[in-house]
């Protein structure tokens, strides 16, 4: 396939395929329970051994590859765990954006009456910063995993229906949906049987990048304080716990930070590629 | 409205929180009826609107003061912050892409392309750790964290400054780098290119005056749609270097469910945002005299 050609979508697509896997082989990696915490073992740096305690409250030997937090938790169970949340809330907070921007989109561009009403809207809640309006829902809400991805999802919504938006503006005017209009075929019908499927390709690119965007958002929320609940382990979360003592121990920081990077990094060069390979119309207008 | 009402609909009382654990419901009412809380919805928002329109913000639940006022306050480190790293941004990337287009798929072209892709990937607040660790921790040039006023001093002021502003300006600079590369290269391929060339005009002149002139309209736009990028790094940022602006306070307010100043400083954002983007689309008839409002 000439997707598969890319050397973007190889690199993005197979380091996301390796974290995919770490996240879901996450117990079986040597990792203890990300809650586990033990008053002994507390800073230790990255590599030194020390003890753990299990919930039964038996005391086990444990390295900790990645040192631990200030509690004695895990840093590298934490991540490997994390690894999960984000990913997870990334695609759900991408999948929300994206259904909500798609129906938008298709009611804006087919339905003239809406399109005004529609357009302001969104126009409205992209003159608000994405972070701000995050910040926003979430303080409304309390922090809790569905509230993070709705909170990050509102933001996105704008982008996905302006987009959507544009390309039923031109898919309505091809002769195949004249055609359809004329054999009296439901409005409906049209929109999700003939527009939406022609709409799949930049759709896709664009849903890459606000996955991306998706998990840097939740990585900073949960970093600021407002985010998922601080039992939860998520990338953020870690570097909130371990910014405190950053200067003495700059190893909690650091190992999310890179991980998150590396992810995001990913996310943006499979999209890229998607990008290259799907939409060539679209990569030479960026 | 979209403000209010977002931050209305909410559970969370911030007179409960403000009267402590030990309050009694009486004495939480107390406050509620203080706070105007106690009135039906429709007349908050009637009276809020009409505040707004004249300019009061409303007061500030937790630090007691007028949110316009705390503002106010706030707005130094926020405003040098911003103004800094738009400057170094703009003055990175407008050279770089231009080179970039001028030298096509040569070794700059490539590298900015490169750091473009992982500019926009690098969160803001490891980036900003990973230059703390480098730069003031194992080299010691700068301060770890903190901020001065410029009338305190405006050399230590900017000693202060400088590593958030290079860590804000990354982003930035990936932006407006990838978008003047694309425009330039645009420009470049126009027939006044060639006449300009073929009249032996020097390559500078040639790159600055003719293809960049020409390619300014789509880089100041972007510049424009980075101040959204920007604040919201700004609200990182200031958490990260502790600088006391209005990034700070943001956190802060919705730690303490401050509703007053979650929805100043929002409505102040969004303001900036959209005045700036307004005064862009009117610099369009600096940079391109064909544009006619």
């Amino acid at each position: 396939m000439k997707v598969l050609d890319n050397w973007s979508v190889r690199i993005g697509g197979g380091v996301l395929a390796l974290l995919i896997v770490l996240s879901l082989a996450a117990p079986w990696l040597g990792t203890v329970d990300p809650t586990l915490f033990d008053a002994a073992s507390r800073d230790l740096r990255p590599g030194q051994a020390g003890e753990i305690t299990t919930l039964e409250g038996d005391t086990v030997k444990h390295v900790f590859l990645m040192g631990s937090d200030s509690f004695g938790r895990d840093i590298y169970s934490r991540v490997v765990y994390g690894t999960r949340v984000s990913l997870v809330v990334g695609l759900a907070a991408a999948l929300v954006a994206l259904v909500f921007g798609v129906l938008c989109g298709l009611a804006a561009g087919y339905i003239r009456w809406l399109d005004g009403i529609l357009m302001r809207l969104m126009d409205g809640i992209m003159a608000i910063p994405a972070i701000l309006i995050a910040i926003a829902v979430v303080a409304l809400w309390r922090a809790s995993v569905p509230t993070v991805i709705i909170a990050i999802a509102i933001p996105e919504i704008p982008r996905v229906t302006r987009l959507v938006r544009s390309l039923v503006l031109s898919i309505r005017e091809e002769p195949y949906v004249e055609a359809a209009v004329s054999l009296g075929t439901p409005t409906g019908k049209i929109m999700f049987g003939h527009i939406l499927p022609n709409t799949v390709a930049p759709l896709l690119v664009q849903a890459t990048y606000v996955c991306a965007f998706a998990i840097l958002l939740e990585a900073i929320l949960s970093f600021l304080g407002v985010g998922l609940p601080p039992d939860i382990p998520t990338w953020g979360n870690i570097m909130a716990e371990g910014r405190v003592q950053f200067v003495a121990y700059p190893h909690n920081v650091f190992f999310p930070g890179v991980f998150l990077a590396v992810t995001v990094l990913a996310v943006n060069m499979l999209g890229d590629g998607l990008r290259d390979t799907l939409d060539p119309k679209m990569a030479k207008r960026v | 409205m979209l403000v209010f009402l977002l931050l209305r609909l909410t559970p969370g009382d911030p007179a409960a929180i403000m009267a402590g654990d030990a309050a009694t419901a009486e004495q939480i009412e107390q406050i509620r009826a203080g706070l105007g809380l106690d009135r039906p919805i429709v007349v908050q928002f009637g009276i809020w609107l009409g505040r707004i329109v004249s300019g009061d913000l409303g007061e500030s639940y937790y630090f007691r003061i007028k949110v316009a006022t705390l503002i106010g306050q706030r707005l130094e480190p926020t405003f040098a912050l911003a103004t800094m790293t738009i400057l170094i941004a703009v003055l990175v990337a407008v050279p770089l892409g231009m080179l970039a287009a001028w030298r096509f798929g040569g070794w700059l072209d490539r590298a900015l392309m490169g750091f473009s892709v992982l500019g926009f990937s690098i969160p803001v607040f490891v980036l900003a750790y990973v230059l703390i660790w480098l730069v003031s921790l194992q080299l010691g040039w700068l301060p770890v964290q903190g901020y001065v006023r410029i009338a305190d001093g405006f050399f230590l002021f900017l000693k202060h400054l400088i590593l958030p502003a290079v860590t804000l300006s990354v982003i930035y600079i990936a932006l407006i780098a990838r978008v003047t590369r694309a425009s330039v290269l645009e420009a470049l391929g126009e027939d006044y290119i060639r006449t300009a060339r073929a009249k032996g005009l020097p390559e500078m002149r040639v790159l600055v005056r003719h293809a960049l002139a020409n390619a300014a309209v789509p880089i100041v736009t972007v510049i424009g749609i980075g101040i959204a990028i920007l604040i919201g790094g700004v609200v990182v940022t200031e958490s990260v270097y502790a600088i006391p602006g209005l990034g700070r306070l943001t956190v802060d307010a919705v730690l303490a469910r401050d509703f007053p100043t979650i929805q100043g400083v929002i409505i102040f954002f969004s303001f900036i945002y959209v005045a700036v983007n307004l005064l862009i689309d009117l610099s369009y008839l600096v940079f391109d005299p064909r544009i006619r409002y």
